[in-house]
């Protein structure tokens, strides 16, 4: 009788959560992948049943291969770099620095900014002949570059204020990781006359890998989702060179209404995440997180 | 190899400060220059006269071209309506996954975790379809609504309440509490230090939050900042650079005010969400 | 006692008086949402225009929405439409006619006019900018935010090169002599700027046309991307950059090429005449317009945006969209518009009036759209518009940097365009 009762009040405490969760993460799901099998409806041709036509096309679509492609060096371009900056970021501000209040904060501020405010202010440094960037090289001689305009630099460009944006964010665990490290050891590895840079190889960051791991898995999942500052710098272009998928999912939806298409992409897109997850799973599981 | 020379070691150390702070300029400088660009006419900030005449005509032209402070009021209704919800769904769930061992209870919680991975704006075109057969398109209510049951506060809730002993239960019960009362007088304030991460690290994520709100707002009434600050400064209508970085200013400096006010605060909360 | 009253007194005369106000006004609702594509205050703008008419029209009430742009306001109007919420008229890119109309979204205007009168009022405009409202025989839609592409130039720079501020180029050998001559070494001041993001295609049609090609059949299911004379226009367009180094290699931006004009980083900009009054109000220095230059032939498409009435509407609602339509595009209206804006007057009657007349005298530049009317065609609109615009602006852009050759990537486009437009034909 009490264990039954266990189960109804589980269930109804649950309830409201379980509801909204299935409405908005399952149900969609299921229905993105059913919907990526059928044509669009339209008065001049309604939808049918096409299997996996929309993939076929999707193999064929060199646009597709090109923001996965992006999306792939984005995440190359952003992570390592971010986590560097952000192990070094921690191991400043958890010294006992002069002025460590404000150089926190100024690692931080990035991270309470929108991507399309920040996106509106490297708009500015980046705009060829009078963005701050090409004003700056000029006083070295350098010519004149359009850095959203080139297909070889728009990109890195992106790179870099990505990494401006997430690298305070990053700290934050590290900070968090930092502190858990006993300050038992730091003495004793001064008695014994190991550098600092040893000091840091040796035990510092073995003992930090979990949090990078973390940092790794939640940044590459994290890559996936950050495209608002595409509409305002580049709209994915020139010639598609700055385009991530779910900027293209978006388009494809909204702006050339073929949800079906757009369907088969966020199934890909889907695909990309759960490997993600697994890799979450197998890693970090051995941590305990769901205990 | 080993470094024992106390002068190179106090060396390292200053060049390190001076490092530090070569960083944590470059790292607020594009915040500095647009904050100063606000301030002065656009044909001085892209000349970058630094000393150019002081003017809040920027503003003024923010003001008078878009109704930035209602964009400033839907961000707030939508984050007061989105938080409590949030905070009230994940307690009850946390409670049922910390305290009873319902049936499937397991499977639902690995359940639970996926919208860690898929969160909302990855499925936009199917929740959008969702919210359009609701009738919600266009609501403050339809831009929180997805994000209501967030398995990011469920799983930090309860990981909160498994670490709450058990003894403090047991006397509560013996005083005659309820479920619910047992929820509200002993568990729900021992979490105060987890709501408390959770309600900013919330907070500062809807508040900028973007792709989604564009998505489904369609009108003045209920756009919120970020989507205002990206239809108002899109290349397409003709960059005003002055003028463009008053509005981002104007947007940001609700959050940002609120973060170097509670900075310490803020920094813990991100720090406590993440360790869990 | 009294108070009480007092208090109940008040409240019966607010009452009934709230109540007369609402039986007198808003009989009919309507939600109008609408693009803005250029800098300034052309929101302002609308909306004073539509306050205006509300005040003559107090039984008609209208929520004009801004939207974004092009892009945004069609994607906003269909989201309403497809969610039912209420939209009932739209100022949208008037190259989405065949998408609406696939979409079974809007009516046509004769199926909405009545009076003699009304009809004669779609006959009222400028033939060219009807090109993209009109397919199958009937009009879809009415113009409003029109446009031409036009050349600015920066008198100074051209009297500081030698040039004569008075004759600007006419033709492309021209446009590339000058170019030489008015950019400089150091880099501090270019020929030529052409925009090649936002809405790189639009450019491009002008280019093609100057070189005696259209980019697109009049039923909108075909498109030519491919043909030598297309191919050599987008050479020309790369040539400018490449070879001859009048203009910077690369894509140029839409969005700061205004700002890069007025800080006198280019002698010369093409642009939407939508520009032109910002460009007044902002300018520094001594500046022209003048009609894009001649190739094969002088060319440039319309652009801008277009009235469309959606189909989902009651009669009352299509009359009063009507209502509000005709007010919106009279003489007078658009005369204030484009003087507000630079946008072009649509009907030949608006160049008739006072206002645009006395205008035009004090500065003629706001005619140059107009007379180029002369030579205007219709702006790239096909089905599936979205894509297989984006098929030519990737092209477009691919050649400019330089990682296909214009053929090359022309070709790609085309074959992108066969496949999504084979089964509209």
């Amino acid at each position: 009788m009490k264990l039954r009762s266990q189960h109804i009040q589980g269930w109804l405490l649950f309830a409201p959560a379980a509801i909204l969760l299935v409405a908005f993460t399952h149900y969609p799901t299921v229905a993105t992948f059913i919907k990526s099998l059928f044509t669009n409806s339209s008065i001049i041709r309604p939808s049918r049943f096409s299997g996996f036509e929309s993939y076929q096309n999707l193999a064929s679509d060199p646009v597709f291969w090109k923001v996965l492609v992006n999306n792939m060096w984005l995440a190359l371009g952003t992570i390592p770099t971010s986590i560097a900056l952000a192990i070094i970021m921690a191991l400043i501000v958890n010294k006992a620095i002069v002025g460590r209040g404000f150089l926190r904060m100024a690692y931080f501020t990035p991270t309470m900014l929108p991507m399309i405010a920040v996106a509106n202010i490297w708009l500015f440094f980046y705009a060829p002949e009078i963005g701050l960037l090409d004003k700056a090289l000029a006083i070295f001689g350098v010519e004149s570059h359009n850095w959203l305009g080139d297909t070889t630099t728009v990109l890195p460009a992106i790179i870099v204020m990505t990494i401006w944006k997430e690298a305070g964010f990053f700290m934050i665990f590290y900070l968090a990781g930092l502190q858990t490290i006993s300050p038992e050891l730091e003495e004793a590895a001064k008695l014994e006359g190991s550098s600092r840079w040893n000091y840091f190889w040796r035990i510092q960051f073995p003992l930090l890998l979990p949090t990078t791991l973390f940092v790794f898995i939640n940044a590459f999942l994290n890559s996936f989702k950050l495209v608002d500052h595409l509409f305002v710098l580049t709209k994915g272009g020139p010639d598609n060179a700055s385009n991530l998928i779910l900027y293209y999912i978006y388009e494809t939806a909204f702006s050339f209404l073929d949800v079906s298409y757009a369907s088969a992409l966020t199934v890909v897109l889907l695909i990309a995440l759960a490997i993600a997850a697994l890799g979450q799973f197998f890693f970090m599981d051995k941590r305990v997180h769901y205990r | 190899m080993s470094f024992k020379l106390p002068q190179k070691l106090r060396m390292g150390s200053s060049l390190e400060l001076v490092g530090a702070y070569l960083l944590a300029v470059f790292w607020i400088f594009p915040l500095l220059y647009a904050f100063w660009a606000a301030f002065h006419d656009t044909q001085y900030a892209i000349r970058f006269e630094l000393f150019a005449p002081l003017t809040l005509d920027n503003f003024r032209e923010v003001m008078s071209q878009a109704p930035f402070f209602r964009y400033g009021l839907n961000t707030f209704m939508v984050v007061s309506f989105l938080l409590p919800l949030q905070l009230v769904v994940s307690t009850l769930a946390a409670y049922a996954f910390a305290k009873y061992k319902f049936f499937g209870s397991n499977i639902a919680f690995v359940l639970v975790l996926v919208q860690l991975m898929i969160t909302p704006e990855i499925l936009i075109v199917q929740n959008y379809g969702t919210l359009a057969n609701l009738g919600m398109v266009d609501t403050i209510a339809g831009i929180g609504l997805p994000y209501i049951a967030s398995a990011f506060c469920i799983f930090l809730l309860r990981q909160t309440f498994k670490s709450i002993p058990k003894e403090l239960e047991d006397a509560a019960q013996l005083e005659g509490c309820g479920t619910l009362g047992l929820l509200w007088r002993v568990y729900v304030p021992l979490a105060m230090p987890t709501y408390l991460a959770f309600s900013l690290v919330s907070l500062s994520h809807h508040w900028n939050n973007f792709l989604w709100p564009l998505i489904v707002t369609n009108s003045v009434e209920t756009r919120p900042l970020t989507v205002g600050l990206g239809i108002f400064g899109a290349p397409e209508s003709g960059v005003d650079w002055s003028i463009i970085s008053a509005a981002t200013l104007l947007s940001v400096a609700p959050l940002l005010i609120a973060f170097l006010l509670f900075q310490k605060q803020f920094v813990q909360s991100f720090m406590q969400a993440g360790i869990k | 006692m009294n108070i009480i009253k007092k208090i109940a007194i008040s409240i019966a005369a607010a009452l009934s008086i709230s109540m007369m106000t609402s039986m007198a006004a808003a009989e009919t609702e309507l939600t109008m949402y609408y693009p803005v594509a250029v800098g300034g205050p052309l929101t302002k703008t609308v909306d004073k225009m539509v306050e205006n008419f509300m005040a003559e029209n107090p039984d008609i009430k209208v929520n004009a929405i801004y939207a974004g742009n092009y892009n945004d306001a069609r994607i906003k109007a269909l989201a309403a439409l497809e969610s039912g919420q209420p939209a009932q008229l739209s100022v949208m890119f008037s190259i989405d006619i065949y998408e609406l109309i696939e979409l079974d979204a809007i009516v046509p205007f004769d199926d909405i006019v009545t009076t003699d009168e009304e009809k004669a009022w779609l006959k009222s405009f400028y033939p060219s900018l009807m090109e993209n409202g009109i397919t199958a025989g009937k009009t879809w839609g009415i113009p409003f935010q029109r446009s031409t592409i036009v050349m600015y130039y920066n008198k100074d720079a051209f009297r500081a090169a030698g040039l004569d501020p008075e004759s600007p180029p006419a033709t492309w050998e021209e446009l590339v002599d000058a170019g030489k001559k008015l950019t400089k070494d150091d880099g501090s001041q270019w020929g030529l700027m052409i925009p090649s993001t936002g809405y790189p295609y639009w450019m491009f049609g002008a280019l093609a046309m100057q070189n005696n090609e259209t980019l697109m059949n009049d039923a909108g299911d075909t498109t030519f991307y491919d043909n030598p004379g297309i191919v050599e226009a987008l050479s020309f367009w790369k040539d400018l950059g490449s070879k001859h180094k009048v203009m910077p290699e690369g894509t140029i931006e839409w969005g700061t090429l205004r700002q890069n004009f007025l800080e006198g980083q280019t002698a010369i900009m093409w642009h939407s005449t939508g520009n032109l009054t910002t460009v007044k109000n902002k300018a520094n220095f001594d500046f022209g317009v003048a009609m894009l230059p001649a190739g094969k032939r002088r060319g440039t498409p319309t652009g801008g945006g277009n009235f469309y009435v959606f189909k989902n509407t009651t009669d009352e609602e299509r009359a009063a969209s009507l209502k509000l339509i005709k007010y919106m595009t009279a003489p007078e209206s658009s005369a204030g518009w484009s003087v507000a804006t630079g946008y072009m007057g649509i009907s030949p009657s608006s160049y008739e009036t006072d206002t645009l007349k006395s205008y035009i005298e004090e500065f003629p530049p706001a005619a140059v759209a107009r007379d180029q009317l002369e030579f205007a065609t219709a702006e790239l609109s096909t089905y599936q518009a979205g894509r297989v615009r984006k098929a030519l602006d990737d092209a477009l852009q691919a050649a400019l940097i330089g990682s296909k050759s214009p053929q090359e990537a022309l070709s790609e486009a085309q074959a992108t365009a066969d496949r999504v437009l084979k089964d509209y034909r």
